[in-house]
């Protein structure tokens, strides 16, 4: 078990720039999450903590000491790779013994005839033995430990690869979008057990993965990455509740967030296609808002609440997934644009033959981004008592 | 007989026949090309036939009873297994070295791919020519530096025993390019990630990542790579014709030259035919004993 620290790291293929002075402290024991996009640096950056490649600058620390110069092995972590990367012409066991026997014997008592000579062999060859039926029980493919990968099922296998990680208890578990190969269904059921794995195990997970899904139901901590960068590190609930972009708020939550122009009046006054919100900014300028689906109340045409604002919209489709619907409207003069929100009910008996509904949602469970879509805050309070006194 | 039924035979019969009419075309070549001259083969193996003869008699099995007897026939088959036993291990072992060191250079790989594969494109009858040339005791470039590092003078060609080891060198030389491609299509097909994941799980020395990877996962490319070779060496002529003509002494007479000899120097069709099949039914048995032996070891993907 074993912290890892990234020390401005750096990659840079050619002229590409990769990975621009990643910086990030990850805790003994902790599960953290790089996600983000493909092409976005996050399988880079495990390669490197795994020492698979090297930095451009920046440095790799594991509980605290450089490691920049040793060889992966010498890391003692173990990787999970997207592919299993498992060994076709090695059975189960022999795939997962591989880390022990490379370990606990040397190149004479590994060699093919070599090894015939060797008194110890035997006896570490019995422990190692040991070792892997241990392991194997704990993931439940003892009963597969005479299969070649061939003959293994995608879930199978992926229990093997992590056999594989798990059996010589390295200092920390890299995983390279382990699930991304697997069945929907398959997926979600993994994603249970890799977390209950490593509440067992205790040691450090690093997880690289592209589904925010994942991202959110696993991990202590989300890095979302793009272009090289973290956008943003932080609790799955903090992404989700306060993204610091515009990118990190697209990125997180299904279905994905509504973006909608907005402006800040001269005065600070937030107008949502002409009329105020009773928020307040600092500055005035352009701005977009976000609005959660799951913020958004659909009403019949309309219908207007207090302390909700009201957007005038026409139903466009809807999705039926068995508990809620996921409506697809389109916004009406003045307004523009789409939006999607969920409802639990049925859409029909909401609207009717004009389709005409009206979206509810609290002006403050808004978000709202800059020009430069970087988060800004605003003050619902003091507008909120502004737009009583007014 | 119902009408449906009398349709669906109509059916039926209409497709057999548009399969066989399919299949006919490439039934006959197999036919003219492989199967009537293997036949032609067969029958002359049982007869006297000399070439240009007007007429020849059915010997029956005399043939090969006098093939079983025949000094120059075993002398022949001998001098071609140790021919084979010095290119196989050779041409297969320095082929997949050279595959090795070549498959992660990135650069200079097309450079060198094509001067290992220069001699698998030349006509190895010239080639013999030039060999015959560079190994020639007074002339030949190999002798001068034997000479000027203060050896004497090397007969290559004309010594018995280095006749046939010299012969083998050239075999290799032809090759190794050849067998070279193979390993290095099968070694792209090995994924990165095998090498990675072997990386971390320790496999740190060169020797480590062949053991464990590279030379598992190159069984069956290894296996195709030993079966053609071993055909190939089997089959060695041009170098014997041109070079040697099975000298000194017949310690360079191979299977192929001999039966050249019986059949197009003596005349002696219906004997070369008889030769010409126990070729063939070594190379047969060959090909059946590797396929088994190696297919137990490589069967996993």
């Amino acid at each position: 078990m074993a912290s890892v620290t990234l020390q401005s790291i750096s990659k840079s293929f050619g002229a590409t720039e990769v990975l621009s002075g990643i910086d990030l402290a990850i805790a003994d024991g902790e599960f953290l999450t790089l996600v983000g996009a493909s092409g976005c640096g996050k399988s880079t950056l495990i390669r490197i903590i795994a020492g698979l490649e090297p930095q451009t600058s920046g440095s790799v620390l594991i509980d605290g000491k450089p490691v920049d110069h040793l060889r992966p092995h010498e890391r003692h972590l173990a990787m999970v790779f997207q592919s299993y990367a498992l060994y076709p012409h090695m059975r189960v066991f022999g795939n997962i013994a591989l880390p022990l026997v490379m370990s606990r014997l040397n190149l004479a008592e590994r060699l093919p005839v070599m090894r015939l000579f060797s008194p110890r062999r035997r006896r570490v060859m019995a422990e190692i033995e040991r070792d892997v039926r241990a392991v194997a029980k704990q993931l439940q493919i003892e009963a597969l430990l005479d299969r070649r990968p061939a003959q293994l099922s995608g879930g199978q296998r992926q229990r093997v690869a992590l056999g594989r990680a798990m059996v010589r208890q390295p200092a920390a578990f890299l995983m390279d979008e382990p699930l991304s190969n697997l069945d929907a269904k398959l997926r979600v059921h993994m994603r249970s057990e890799l977390a209950e794995l490593h509440a067992r195990l205790g040691t450090t997970f690093i997880y690289v993965t592209h589904d925010q899904v994942e991202a959110m139901t696993m991990s202590d901590r989300v890095a979302m990455m793009d272009g090289g960068t973290i956008l943003q590190l932080g609790r799955p609930s903090e992404l989700y509740a306060r993204p610091a972009s515009i990118k990190v708020a697209q990125f997180i939550g299904t279905p994905a967030i509504n973006l909608l122009p907005a402006n800040a009046a001269a005065d600070g006054t937030v107008e949502l296609f002409g009329s105020a919100l009773p928020l307040r900014m600092r500055r005035a300028g352009a701005l977009t808002l976000g609005i959660r689906p799951e913020a958004i109340v659909a009403a019949p045409p309309g219908t207007q609440r207090a302390g909700l604002h009201m957007l005038p919209a026409r139903l466009r489709r809807s999705e039926n997934l068995g508990a809620e619907h996921i409506l697809h409207a389109d916004l009406v003069a003045p307004a523009s644009g789409t939006i999607v929100c969920s409802y639990e009910g049925d859409p029909d008996e909401l609207t009717h033959d004009a389709r005409g509904i009206a979206l509810l949602f609290p002006p403050d469970k808004c978000h709202l981004f800059d020009a430069d879509g970087q988060r800004v805050d605003f003050e619902p309070a003091v507008a909120s008592v502004r737009a009583l006194h007014a | 007989m119902t009408a449906p039924r009398r349709t669906r035979d109509r059916q039926r019969l209409i497709e057999t026949l548009a399969g066989y009419g399919f299949a006919m075309p490439a039934f006959v070549l197999l036919l003219l090309t492989n199967i009537v001259p293997l036949l032609v083969l067969l029958y002359l193996s049982f007869t006297n036939y000399q070439l240009g003869a007007l007429d020849w008699h059915f010997l029956g099995l005399d043939n090969f009873r006098k093939a079983l007897g025949d000094p120059v026939l075993r002398r022949s088959l001998t001098n071609t297994f140790v021919y084979v036993a010095i290119v196989l291990p050779g041409a297969v072992g320095l082929a997949l070295l050279v595959a090795v060191l070549l498959h992660r250079r990135k650069r200079t790989r097309a450079i060198y791919e094509v001067i290992y594969f220069l001699p698998v494109t030349s006509t190895l009858i010239a080639m013999a020519t030039v060999w015959q040339f560079i190994l020639h005791p007074k002339l030949g470039p190999v002798n001068g530096v034997l000479k000027a590092l203060g050896f004497g003078e090397v007969a290559f060609l004309s010594e018995p025993s280095l006749v046939l080891p010299t012969l083998a060198a050239i075999g290799i030389w032809q090759l190794i390019g050849f067998n070279m491609v193979l390993f290095l299509a099968g070694l792209s097909a090995i994924p990165r990630d095998l090498y990675e994941a072997a990386e971390i799980d320790g496999c740190h020395s060169g020797v480590d990542r062949f053991l464990t990877i590279t030379w598992p996962l190159l069984g069956p490319t290894t296996m195709f790579v030993i079966v053609t070779t071993s055909i190939t060496a089997f089959k060695v002529f041009d170098t014997v014709a041109v070079m040697t003509r099975g000298g000194p002494m017949g310690s360079s007479e191979v299977l192929l030259y001999a039966i050249y000899l019986e059949g197009y120097q003596y005349f002696h069709m219906g004997y070369a035919a008889a030769l010409t099949l126990i070729f063939l039914a070594f190379v047969l048995v060959f090909s059946i004993l590797q396929t088994i032996v190696l297919e137990r070891r490589v069967h996993y993907a």
